[in-house]
């Protein structure tokens, strides 16, 4: 018996592993049911912890450290130039290497970035020196730090902070801190705010296939905000409304971009035993329930691994792989659409029977933990393995007969599984050391990752988490003070605080399905002046938004009537033409039907008739001979419908409905 | 205390050392703006004295104004040890011999706290560190000369390593790299050109033009194609090896009479003036482009010429330009002054008696042009027809630095100025070409459609 096996004793499974069957049994005893089934107290002793990281592009003219504009975007095939770049991890500040940089150093990615004239210059491709950050930005973020409530800096000092990927052309993201150490109140508790910086947002990327990863420069150097809070929430629900209010603050200046890409979030999700994992460009705060809830329970099933595998494997620091290459033929059998294949290795784990089919998040098992891994780190295109453990419907089935040779060639014990990927010669030793490195893992538990959020609520891993080992001073730029006076000034015209708007929701007694979307599109400032200036009750004005306008502005995507000089306009315009706001509906959607709308002359295109009161009740005996002619048997209320039907279109915007319907309900009373 | 609160002055000092707080320390801050914690971090000098440098704990940086501080307490100490993590350079026997010479530059580099720019490292160990690709192509032996920023390198440096060269070209290296910061490459380029002649080994001057701290560097590219071409080209030139597009993708071997740097930021900025790049490098070969460069031999023979005169000038003419300038020159003692003049060669009328004054007293003046490609030819007009009368040499396709640095190695060498004449029009090494190709001069204009095109379809 050699070394290595004295290690694999006691309870490894050993029973015969059906695939589907574990994933149930697993799933079931990590304890996983949906979210929304989920008590308070449950997550609590789960010892759900949640931070957000709020990302918010600024609305600014240029970007933050060169002259180019910002805000245009460009499709991914469409530039004038591409640069090629290889990134190196160098040393931070303190002296150390960053982790992520190290992994991202294996990967070996060519990095393309395609640069159109009209959106980039020679900074964006680092071959410039940053200018001076943008003057417009950092006011806006100084105005969003007050509003957070934190401790302005005396001095702002540029950061780099690196990243690896290839995401930013200089390697590293110019950042620099605002403010630290505020907070925001929810409707149960307060959120303590560790900070908010001020930094240049990222390349977009157009692929990432094999060694080649493409981006385009458009969005590059535009100036955002980040606002990041303690892990304070105890809920995935907490973490959304948190989520949206933050949001809301950053639209209640009226001075961020809004619009696809625009805002995106980062979330931090740990439970007991766990440790913090990121999940990365959640891009709608209604996904983060679902994202954070499933991250909490992959959590916990990853703790149940590591369980399973101390109780198997004696000494982990013992426990390691071996592999023989196969015949490349078995692959080829697979139905995959991959090249090239230069080799097929089989590998065998050790005490990981039972493992690879181990439930993490719904509809995923450890195995894909590896597999992400290789996509990313070995740059192995998916499908990349084969388990002995896959799952029957997956269509990547290798015959018994050849696991058992595997096997034996592997000269594998009871307890434990195996795998077989396949890919380029120079990618195997990576794939080899990534494989073993994930399981080593597994024996501590949850490892540090920033992971991708999918829509289904599920993540793949993006990197290794990155530390304070990554930041290192922009030694090209050089420190700026903001001064008492510069804070005064932002301070005194600071917008109204959104725990302010949310209560005037409550009292204007504004449906409250509206109030999202009211507060997330700022329109509470504009409901209160338009209410002030023609004396219209903010609780219609709500609702015309709340309804009439979130319901067409959900339709059409262009022309966008969400524009508060718009809105404020229109109201004028009836105001002022004697018009009652209950017809503000009407020209609503006759302007979302044209591209260019002159307000003034809004009325007249809907033909609009000024009738008195008297004139539109004048027609109720001779609508109600007709109905008592016609229906004579029809419901009081649906006479009443009936009545009012016919009478809407005089009556509309000319007289109040409540008093019409008065007026119709006594006819139909008493004839 | 002195070192505990290095760079602070003013206020800021004030300020710490009444709270008896020191640099690298873990400090907690109640301000008027509210409270921070962080690491008191040393203050560049040209920084202002009204702030105090926090390392927070996520790693970021801010400044505290001194005058909203109220109270300050030390509360641990943490003195940041950065290093690049250094190993043995691996010696391998089969592999050839490579000497690097440190001059500054930023090569490898980290960072100053007293300007809070970056200083270069520069052992083999921490260049092993940095890039381990450089065990795979030679053995690698360093010394560091000095360690001067670019802007600072001049006669006294190129004396020092030109007898350094040649030192180790007599000990039987296989190739020599010289590290430099790029501002002045192409003048230490033309120097040990003058100064090294017919050397037996390739003689390699590199440099980055985004600093080594940061992970999109040049550096260690063109380090590797530096130490490649020292170690395993056949060319035996004094050369400039540094990026050919801005991409990471290949380097230029240029002559080093005949480059000059050409854009203050950009990767690309080296480039052959008036000729055609000798070679082209990347991580698996190098591409001579040149057919006629002196080839690698097996001898240990150089000729070293350590010489230079440091009372010349290279004055860039301009219209309206003073005679005084000149006579300020003759006066203050100058031996030697290179004009760059306009066009073909020239300058005008009412510094013509300045010139007169200053041949006469013996000044050696030679002329170069602005345009930088293309020959001085001061035949074709009346004016430099009249420049040559007064005693003006044109230095037919001499590249202006180049003109000036080997002017001065020539009056470092005699007083006799026939001979001076007689070794500035005497090429050393394609200083001065007979014929400039057709490609020589290419500066593709951005927006023209067969260019645009051009550029869409390579990598930049």
């Amino acid at each position: 018996m050699s070394q290595l096996d004295k290690t694999i004793v006691g309870d490894c499974d050993k029973t015969a592993i059906n695939p589907e069957e574990n994933y149930r049994r697993t799933l079931q005893q990590v304890g996983f049911i949906p979210q929304g089934e989920v008590t308070k107290e449950k997550y609590k002793q789960l010892g759900f912890k949640c931070g957000l990281e709020i990302h918010q592009q600024l609305l600014t003219k240029s970007k933050l450290f060169c002259r180019c504009p910002a805000g245009i975007y460009q499709r991914g095939d469409d530039y004038n130039a591409e640069v090629i770049r290889h990134m190196r991890p160098t040393l931070s500040e303190m002296g150390g290497y960053d982790g992520t940089a190290l992994m991202e150093r294996k990967t070996r990615k060519n990095i393309i970035y395609r640069i159109k004239n009209e959106t980039a210059c020679t900074y964006e491709i680092d071959d410039t020196p940053p200018f001076k950050i943008d003057t417009e930005a950092l006011e806006i973020a100084i105005e969003i730090a007050l509003l957070l409530k934190t401790n302005v800096v005396g001095e702002l000092h540029i950061t780099r902070k690196q990243y690896l990927d290839g995401s930013i052309p200089t390697g590293f993201q110019r950042t620099a801190i605002v403010g630290i150490e505020g907070e925001i109140p929810l409707r149960e508790k307060k959120v303590r705010i560790i900070q908010l910086s001020i930094e240049e947002d990222s390349c977009r990327e157009v692929s990432d296939i094999r060694h080649n990863r493409v981006y385009t420069t458009d969005r590059l150097g535009m100036p955002l905000i980040e606002m990041v809070t303690y892990p304070d929430m105890l809920t995935p629900d907490e973490a959304a409304e948190a989520g949206n209010y933050l949001r809301f603050l950053a639209r209640s200046s009226g001075k961020v971009r809004t619009g696809i890409g625009a805002a995106r979030q980062d979330v931090n999700v740990s439970i007991n035993g766990g440790t913090r994992v990121e999940i990365k460009g959640v891009a709608h705060i209604a996904w983060i329930p679902m994202l954070t809830h499933i991250e909490a329970f992959r959590q916990k099933a990853l703790l149940a691994i590591r369980e399973k595998l101390q109780k198997c494997i004696k000494d982990t620091s013992l426990w390691e792989i071996r592999y023989s290459d196969i015949d490349v033929s078995i692959i080829k059998k697979i139905d995959i659409d991959y090249e090239p294949v230069d080799r097929a290795v089989a590998v065998n784990l050790p005490g990981f029977a039972g493992i690879l089919s181990h439930f993490t998040q719904p509809g995923k098992i450890f195995a894909d933990e590896i597999s992400d891994r290789l996509k990313v780190i070995a740059c192995l295109e998916k499908p990349n393995l084969v388990t002995s453990e896959q799952f029957a419907g997956s269509g990547l089935a290798v015959e018994d007969a050849t696991w058992n040779e595997i096997r034996q060639q592997l000269d594998a014990k009871e307890g434990d599984a195996q795998l077989l990927f396949w890919g380029p010669e120079e990618d195997i030793t990576t794939a080899l050391e990534t494989i073993e490195e994930r399981c080593r893992l597994a024996f501590e538990g949850v490892p540090d990752e920033t992971r991708k959020s999918l829509p289904n609520g599920t993540t793949l891993f993006e990197r290794v988490l990155p530390g304070p080992d990554r930041m290192y001073p922009d030694t090209d730029s050089a420190p700026l003070s903001i001064s008492n006076e510069t804070i005064e000034r932002i301070r005194t015209n600071l917008p109204v605080e959104v725990i302010y708007r949310m209560e005037q929701l409550n009292k204007w007694k504004i449906p409250s399905d509206c109030h999202r979307w009211l507060l997330r599109k700022n329109l509470a400032p504009l409901i209160e002046r338009i209410s002030n200036d023609f004396d219209i009750s903010p609780k219609l004005l709500g609702t015309i938004f709340g309804h009439n306008l979130k319901s067409l502005d959900g339709k059409r995507k262009p022309p966008q009537r969400v524009d508060s000089e718009f809105l404020y306009d229109l109201f004028k315009l009836l105001y002022k033409n004697g018009v009652l706001p209950e017809f503000a509906p009407e020209l609503l959607a006759l302007s979302c039907t044209r591209t260019n709308v002159q307000v003034d002359t809004l009325l007249k295109e809907v033909n609009f008739q000024k009738i008195t009161m008297d004139e539109i009740t004048k027609r109720i005996p001779a609508l109600w001979d007709d109905l008592k002619r016609l229906n004579p048997n029809l419901e009081r209320f649906a006479m009443i419908r009936w009545l009012m039907g016919r009478l809407r279109p005089y009556a509309l915007g000319n007289v109040s409905l409540s008093d019409l319907r008065s007026e119709v309900e006594r006819t139909v009373d008493h004839g | 205390m002195a070192d505990a609160v290095q760079g602070y002055r003013g206020e800021a000092l004030t300020v710490l050392e009444k709270y008896g707080v020191r640099v690298w320390s873990e400090a907690k801050i109640k301000s008027t703006r509210g409270d921070f914690e962080g690491i008191v971090l040393p203050r560049a000098e040209n920084d202002d004295n009204l702030h105090i440098v926090l390392k927070l704990d996520t790693g970021y940086n801010i400044g505290i104004s001194v005058d909203t501080i109220i109270e300050m307490k030390e509360s641990g100490y943490k003195e940041a040890h950065y290093k690049i993590p250094e190993q043995e350079f691996p010696v391998s026997e089969n592999k050839p011999s490579v000497k690097l010479f440190g001059t500054g530059g930023t090569i490898a580099s980290r960072l100053d706290y007293r300007t809070g720019a970056v200083i270069p490292a520069f052992s083999p160990g921490e260049l092993y560190g940095a890039v381990p690709e450089l065990a795979d192509i030679c053995n690698l032996t360093t010394e560091k000369l000095f360690a001067v920023f670019s802007e600072n390198m001049g006669p006294k440096q190129y004396i020092v390593l030109a007898k350094a060269i040649g030192e180790q070209i007599a000990k039987g290296i296989d190739g020599i790299v010289v590290g430099h910061g790029t501002d002045t490459m192409h003048h230490t380029a033309a120097a040990l050109s003058f100064m090294v002649q017919n050397p037996p080994v390739p003689i390699v001057i590199v440099g980055s033009q985004r600093s080594s701290d940061r992970p999109s560097s040049d550096a260690a590219l063109n380090l590797i194609h530096a130490t490649k071409a020292a170690a395993e080209s056949d060319i035996a030139e004094v050369m400039v090896c540094m990026f050919g597009p801005t991409s990471d993708e290949y380097g230029l071997l240029h002559m080093g009479t005949r480059v000059r740097k050409m854009h203050s930021s950009y990767r690309s900025t080296f480039r052959t003036i008036g000729d055609i790049p000798l070679a082209m490098i990347d991580r698996k070969k190098i591409t001579p482009i040149w057919q006629d460069y002196n080839r690698r031999r097996q001898d240990h023979g150089v000729k070293i010429l350590p010489y230079f005169e440091e009372k010349v000038a290279l004055i860039y003419y301009y219209p309206n330009m003073q005679p005084d300038i000149i006579d300020s020159l003759v006066d203050n003692g100058y031996r030697g002054i290179v004009i760059a003049g306009t066009g073909l060669g020239h300058v005008n009328k009412p510094v013509y008696p300045a010139i007169d004054r200053a041949t006469k007293a013996g000044v050696a003046i030679y002329m170069t042009v602005q345009t930088l490609w293309g020959y001085v030819h001061m035949f074709v007009y009346d004016t430099g027809r009249d420049l040559m009368s007064l005693g003006i040499i044109p230095t037919e396709n001499m590249l202006p630095e180049v003109a000036y640095v080997k002017l001065g190695w020539a009056l470092g060498q005699t007083d006799d100025l026939d001979e001076v004449k007689k070794i500035m029009l005497t090429p050393v090494r394609s200083e001065i070409t007979e014929r400039e190709p057709y490609n020589g001069y290419l500066i593709f204009q951005g927006g023209v459609p067969e260019v645009e095109k051009f550029l869409h379809s390579i990598h930049r």
